[in-house]
């Protein structure tokens, strides 16, 4: 039993990170039609700017309202760079797939190659407060408290956006440009700002991911959201583009089998499995759990 | 004579190698309904979204739209909307996940107070179905709620694009009698395969034959010559019946296929 527990709650902390990184790119996607392959980068730029500013931020630290004031650093740093890579570079190349998917791409690779040339190819230690790295008693498992805590910063960040989404004038307005774009502009709505504002909100969730996944790891490494982010990809598949609420149950299920294959399977098992739901799901359901819609 | 709202002149429009509008010149009277006509795919359609910006990236436009003095062409759809082109596309376009009030608060505009009172005496059923999802709205009510809108805010031109596609002929009734409610305050320009409907409302009518302007005058002469509308629009104007409230008249309409 206590396996058990341990599994789902160590499950759903995994399901928590991808969450983090795959609401951002499923408003994205579902609202300016950008596969954003950079998206990972926002998640290392928050984490190693969380690092940083744990170690050099005046005030900043590994613990207590210093380590909180390095994850809001590294937050914005992550916000500022997405939204400067939506100005900058995405969005003249609005309507131009291809450009936009090599742009991303080799955005994503020159990204992860500035973190290597900075900071080193080795994974570094990430500073943390002392209880993260304690456990937790919970109906007999020991869970590890870092692992709660991204738990607890989904639903936080899940219930923001949902509220988002449902009572602000942009939530309206990103709701409805997830049904019909052009629509929204013919109603006399400059759309940009939406994207921008989504580019923002995404890089935001991604750069909390990457300093949560920092202290549930216990490192940082410039490839980390690289490999974060194909797992994301499948989430947002998975949950249906544009779709928050999809992006969190199929972040749950994702996490859930990867960890229970692993365990009871082989381990590597858990990741070929997720690929098969994948397939099934492109097959049986294409527009995903929940379709195109932002739900609010 | 007085000044025209629209002026279009030589617009040509090509979409990924068709050329689908080539040199259309029109005008646009500042009072009243006129009628874009035609049969399926000569681009009556593709007029409407050239004039509100509307082309897809990878159209190209060319030619001269005015709005009195103001050149509408390479503006941003936003603008040219929020200065006074108010567009209601061909098939609704309503957004379907959110409630009636999302929809026509989505349309509300910083420091204009919205015409709600006007929007709900011409349509009360949107008053009462403010929670309901607009996607399980019949056809007649979401057209309503898109033609609601557009007039929460005030126009200086309205673009209507079949409204009365797919109602039933109740409903083609109800809408052609806001249409000439609405009609008495604001232009209209209109694009309507219901010969009745137009025969009602309009009073200029251009009529495009492939992608080109090939007759322009008064809409009712146009309708009551039978080899014009058999030629131009492949329908006789004897079969014209003129919808009215309480009657379910038989409504021919030009054939459709799919359009541009």
């Amino acid at each position: 039993m206590g396996t058990v527990i341990l599994l789902t709650l160590t499950g759903l902390g995994l399901a928590a990170l991808y969450f983090l990184v795959a609401s951002g790119l499923s408003l994205v996607f579902g609202l300016a039609d950008v596969l954003n392959f950079a998206h990972g980068l926002f998640l290392g730029v928050g984490a190693y700017a969380t690092w940083w500013a744990a170690g050099n931020l005046p005030g900043a630290g590994g613990d207590g309202f210093g380590f909180v004031l390095a994850v809001v650093f590294g937050v914005a740093a992550g916000t500022l760079v997405a939204v400067l890579v939506e100005l900058v570079l995405i969005r003249p190349l609005y309507s131009r797939t291809i450009e936009q998917v090599l742009v991303t791409v080799g955005l994503s690779l020159a990204g992860v190659a500035l973190l290597q040339a900075t900071w080193g190819a080795d994974a570094r230690p990430f500073p943390r407060p002392d209880w993260t790295r304690q456990v937790t008693g919970i109906l007999g498992a020991q869970v590890p408290n870092g692992g709660l805590l991204l738990i607890i910063a989904a639903v936080l960040v899940l219930g923001a956006l949902l509220a988002f989404l449902r009572w602000t004038r942009y939530g309206l307005v990103i709701r409805a440009g997830v049904e019909n774009r052009e629509m929204v502009t013919a109603l006399g709505i400059d759309v940009r700002k939406a994207f921008t504002l989504v580019f923002a909100i995404g890089g935001a969730a991604a750069a909390l991911a990457g300093a949560l996944g920092g202290v549930y790891f216990g490192t940082v490494s410039p490839g980390q959201g690289s490999s974060l982010l194909i797992f994301a990809f499948i989430v947002v598949v998975i949950g249906g583009m544009g779709s928050v609420v999809g992006s969190a149950y199929a972040a749950v299920v994702v996490g859930l089998v990867q960890q229970f294959v692993n365990y009871y399977g082989t381990s590597g098992l858990g990741d070929i499995c997720v690929v098969g739901l994948l397939a099934v799901v492109l097959l049986l359901r294409p527009q995903g759990i929940a379709g195109k819609v932002a739900t609010a | 004579m007085t000044e025209p709202i629209l002026n279009v002149e030589e617009l040509s429009v090509r979409i990924s190698g068709l050329h689908i509008l080539q040199g259309v010149s029109f005008t646009v009277a500042p009072t009243g309904v006129t009628v874009l006509l035609g049969r399926n795919g000569v681009g009556k359609t593709t007029t409407l979204r050239a004039i509100v910006g509307l082309t897809p990236p990878a159209g190209e436009v060319r030619g001269t739209i005015r709005m009195g003095a103001q050149s509408l062409l390479a503006r941003p759809t936003h603008r040219l909307v929020r200065g006074g082109l108010g567009y209601v596309p061909e098939d609704r376009c309503v957004f379907a996940g959110l409630t009636v009030a999302e929809n026509l608060r989505l349309a509300e505009r910083r420091g204009v107070t919205p015409a709600y009172d006007k929007v709900f005496a011409l349509f009360p059923e949107l008053d009462r179905r403010g929670r309901q999802r607009a996607g399980s709205l019949s056809g007649g009510q979401q057209q309503m709620l898109a033609i609601g809108r557009v007039l929460l805010n005030d126009n200086r031109l309205l673009l209507i694009d079949e409204p009365t596609k797919g109602l039933a002929p109740k409903v083609v009734t109800e809408v052609a009698e806001v249409l000439e409610r609405v009609a008495e305050s604001v232009p209209v320009l209109l694009v309507e395969q219901n010969l009745a409907v137009v025969r009602r409302l309009a009073r200029d009518a251009v009529v495009l034959a492939a992608g080109k302007v090939a007759w322009t005058g008064d809409a009712r002469e146009l309708l009551l010559e039978t080899g014009l509308t058999r030629s131009l629009l492949g329908v006789g104007s004897a079969e014209v019946a003129v919808p009215s409230a309480g009657s379910a008249p038989a409504i021919p309409a030009v054939a459709r296929k799919d359009q541009h």
